[in-house]
């Protein structure tokens, strides 16, 4: 269902992380073009495409940050969520509408495993083509290093997951 | 097999990087080329990936800022301030105004000695071997020893924190301060002089690499890139971050979006932050630095998101926070101007020859720690 | 551009050469000669300049300020601080470390372990050449490495040494538990 103005204004006014508006993934382009194209609201500058991982809740969301260089307002998320499930995670993609999506629409699926349809070339950016996984996802175990060497930093990494810390699988596997 | 005429003839894939001496860091590019022109190109990057962002998700709020100033690491007192303004504005800590005037100096010597650096080395992709770069450098050499008197590090400053800054400014490194920017009109004298009526670099940017403004608006370009294209877009002008709306200064916006506009941008903009940091120096109120609540440890974000960003140097960086109300952020982004500011490499190369490339790349001024993070 | 053909190359020449025969005239370090001949002439570096941490000992090494609280072991973002508390024959906690080693091949002198410490035990060094011959174990600093005199931070930090003197609180560490009879 395509926003009102008035109600887009209302998030603008509120600001903060009131300022979000969620579809679903089929209203998406319609709501993104109508955001783009109606003359009191000229959405023009997407700036910030990012995913974020909600392990517990099951879903990855999409966020889109949208501000108008025209009329200088600004800014206001726009949200989409799709299934963790790496064969049902996709979502349609904003490139067409505003191509500054296109590195990141391409880093979302690099790191996260959404597939965005419609993007003209969607093919890993930062990480290297043969690489298998999606590493910013919550559940990624990385793989064994073959060229981890030991060294006196392998004695505070131990001590790093007693208390906690982030620790690689290389020295998980060494430490236990 | 293409051909005219006569004559048939291939194209031929270059790989430009990723070690090359003038891509400005660790980057690839897949050229396809007829002859000399430029008929596809691919940007690849990655190669400095060093997954910052899932190492902030171990971190606590605190831990991560050291690693900010690793991003765009020339300048890393604006990375700093766009992180601790994004945290800022979850937490709706307010920063004493002193320190709003200390962090506007920052970034304001940050802003100089970037623009210096990318004429500098825009000059060197052009073939004028060091010789700018040096005049830059000399002066950036004084910002550093300021920033090392202030921080304690050149360049890994670390100085921003939530709620302010981490040490104050005493009357010595006020007077440094004051020194060093009484120097930089005459600097950027002898700088125009050296480099803006010289023929031949006039005729190697003119009209070379031309950004549309439609286009440019529509690909999320910011900073000194879209503004020579046109777009009357300064993020100091429309957000009022910090205490930009007290300060008188000019925004330059170009014409017609080429090489020699966003050189000329960058000049132009370097006179502005010197009248914004003689005011600022003037007008700094005695105070705090740090706000009374901010703590150090322990320092818990409510669970929520935020997107905060400023006009860093190289465009606009933007930070993209969600947490769920504890010590460490649950996702943690970073919107980097140098990546998202690269995609419009191809639309501006086509049709140019090889060298005019790494002209059009040297004018995005790309710094490879932000496009990979 | 105004003037005849090659005015602004001639224009950016004439700039070259007034800094290059400048520099024979410039006197010391003023604006054209600004090269320090590094080893022969160093910088003096300003008193804030941080490089690695040390440890700070009022007197002699064994009266160091450290209680191995680890508070800075936590909040190290590379956590290249590894620290064991010293316990006496009974298990009680001593509050001084037995065991504190900082990896310096991968401490990024963020400072924040100094910045943290609550006992003004763990501060910034300015030492900034450290090259070891080996990759392995000689960049790791024992407690023997770190231990350096109130006296040295003085050196290095006379405004930042005294500030510290003059607001933090001798510290007193519980005596060690007397062996109960029988018992070694």
């Amino acid at each position: 269902m395509i926003p009102t103005v008035e109600q887009i204004r209302e998030l603008l006014s509120a600001g903060g992380a009131k300022s979000a508006l969620l579809v679903d993934r089929e209203e998406l382009v319609a709501v993104a073009n109508f955001l783009k194209t109606d003359p009191q609201l000229r959405f023009d500058f997407c700036s910030c495409v990012t995913a974020v991982d909600y392990l517990q809740q099951g879903y990855i969301e999409v966020v889109y940050h949208l501000y108008s260089v025209a009329l200088k307002h600004g800014p206001l998320a726009l949200k989409v969520r799709a299934p963790r499930a790496l064969e049902q995670c996709r979502v349609p993609s904003l490139t067409l509408v505003w191509r500054g999506c296109e590195f990141q629409e391409r880093e979302a699926y690099d790191l996260f495993g959404v597939k965005f349809d419609g993007h003209p070339d969607l093919r890993r950016i930062l990480m290297w083509d043969e690489f298998v996984d999606h590493p910013m996802r919550k559940d990624y175990v990385p793989p064994m290093d073959y060229e981890w060497e030991p060294t006196p930093h392998g004695e505070t990494l131990a001590r790093a997951k007693a208390q906690g810390g982030y620790v690689p699988a290389s020295a998980r596997e060494a430490g236990k | 097999m293409s051909g005219t005429g006569f004559i048939e003839t291939q194209t031929l894939e270059v790989s430009l990087g990723p070690q090359h001496p003038s891509t400005h860091g660790v980057f690839r590019m897949d050229v396809v080329l007829e002859g000399e022109t430029v008929v596809k190109l691919k940007p690849v990057m990655g190669y400095l990936h060093r997954n910052h962002e899932k190492l902030a998700e171990n971190m606590t709020w605190l831990g991560s800022m050291p690693y900010t100033d690793r991003l765009d690491y020339f300048c890393s007192m604006t990375n700093n301030w766009a992180y601790a303004l994004a945290v800022e504005k979850m937490t709706g800590l307010k920063v004493p105004e002193r320190a709003e005037y200390i962090r506007v100096i920052m970034a304001e010597l940050t802003r100089l000695l970037n623009h210096a650096c990318a004429i500098g080395f825009l000059f060197s992709d052009c073939g004028a071997w060091f010789t700018p770069i040096l005049y830059a450098l000399r002066e950036r050499e004084r910002i550093l020893d300021f920033f090392e008197t202030v921080s304690g590090a050149r360049m890994m400053c670390n100085y921003m924190r939530f709620g302010g800054v981490r040490v104050d400014l005493d009357d010595a490194a006020m007077a440094m301060a004051r020194d060093l920017v009484a120097r930089w009109p005459a600097f950027l004298d002898e700088f125009e002089k050296l480099l803006l009526g010289n023929e031949v670099f006039l005729a190697r940017t003119q009209g070379v690499g031309i950004l549309p403004r439609e286009l440019a608006i529509n690909a999320s370009i910011s900073g000194p890139m879209a503004r020579a294209s046109g777009v009357e877009y300064d993020i100091r002008k429309v957000d009022k971050y910090g205490v930009y709306d007290r300060f008188d200064f000019r925004v330059p916006v170009g014409e017609r979006g080429d090489v020699f506009d966003r050189f000329m941008i960058r000049l132009l903009e370097m006179r502005e932050s010197v009248k914004i940091l003689q005011q600022a120096l003037r007008d700094i109120p005695p105070g705090p630095v740090l706000a009374p609540e901010a703590k150090l440890r322990n320092f818990k974000v409510p669970a929520g998101d935020g997107y905060a960003r400023i006009e860093a140097p190289k465009g606009e960086l933007g930070f993209y926070l969600v947490s769920d109300g504890g010590t460490k952020p649950y996702r943690y982004h970073v919107r980097p101007p140098s990546f998202i500011n690269l995609t419009v490499l191809e639309d501006m190369c086509l049709g140019h020859k090889v060298a005019d490339v790494v002209i059009i790349l040297g004018s995005v001024d790309i710094v490879l720690g932000e496009v990979d993070r | 551009m105004n003037g005849f053909p090659g005015k602004g190359l001639l224009d950016g020449l004439l700039v070259t050469a007034k800094n290059f025969v400048g520099s024979y005239f410039d006197g010391h370090r003023k604006e054209r000669l600004f090269t320090w001949q590094y080893p022969e002439e160093r910088m003096k570096l300003p008193e804030r300049s941080r490089t690695f941490p040390f440890l700070v000992y009022d007197g002699s090494p064994e009266n160091l300020r450290c209680t191995a609280c680890k508070i800075c072991e936590a909040e190290c973002p590379p956590q290249c601080i590894y620290i064991v508390m010293d316990r006496d024959a009974h298990g009680k906690p001593l509050h001084r470390p037995k065991v504190f080693t900082i990896d310096t091949s991968v401490c990024m002198q963020c400072g924040i372990c100094a910045e943290v410490c609550p006992f003004d035990s763990i501060k910034m060094d300015c030492d900034f050449e450290r090259s070891r011959p080996g990759r392995f174990g000689e960049l790791l600093a024992h407690l023997s490495d770190l231990l350096k005199s109130n006296e040295y931070y003085h050196q290095i930090k006379p405004a930042e040494a005294a500030r510290v003197d003059a607001t933090r609180r001798p510290i007193k560490r519980p005596p060690a538990a007397a062996a109960p009879p029988g018992k070694k």
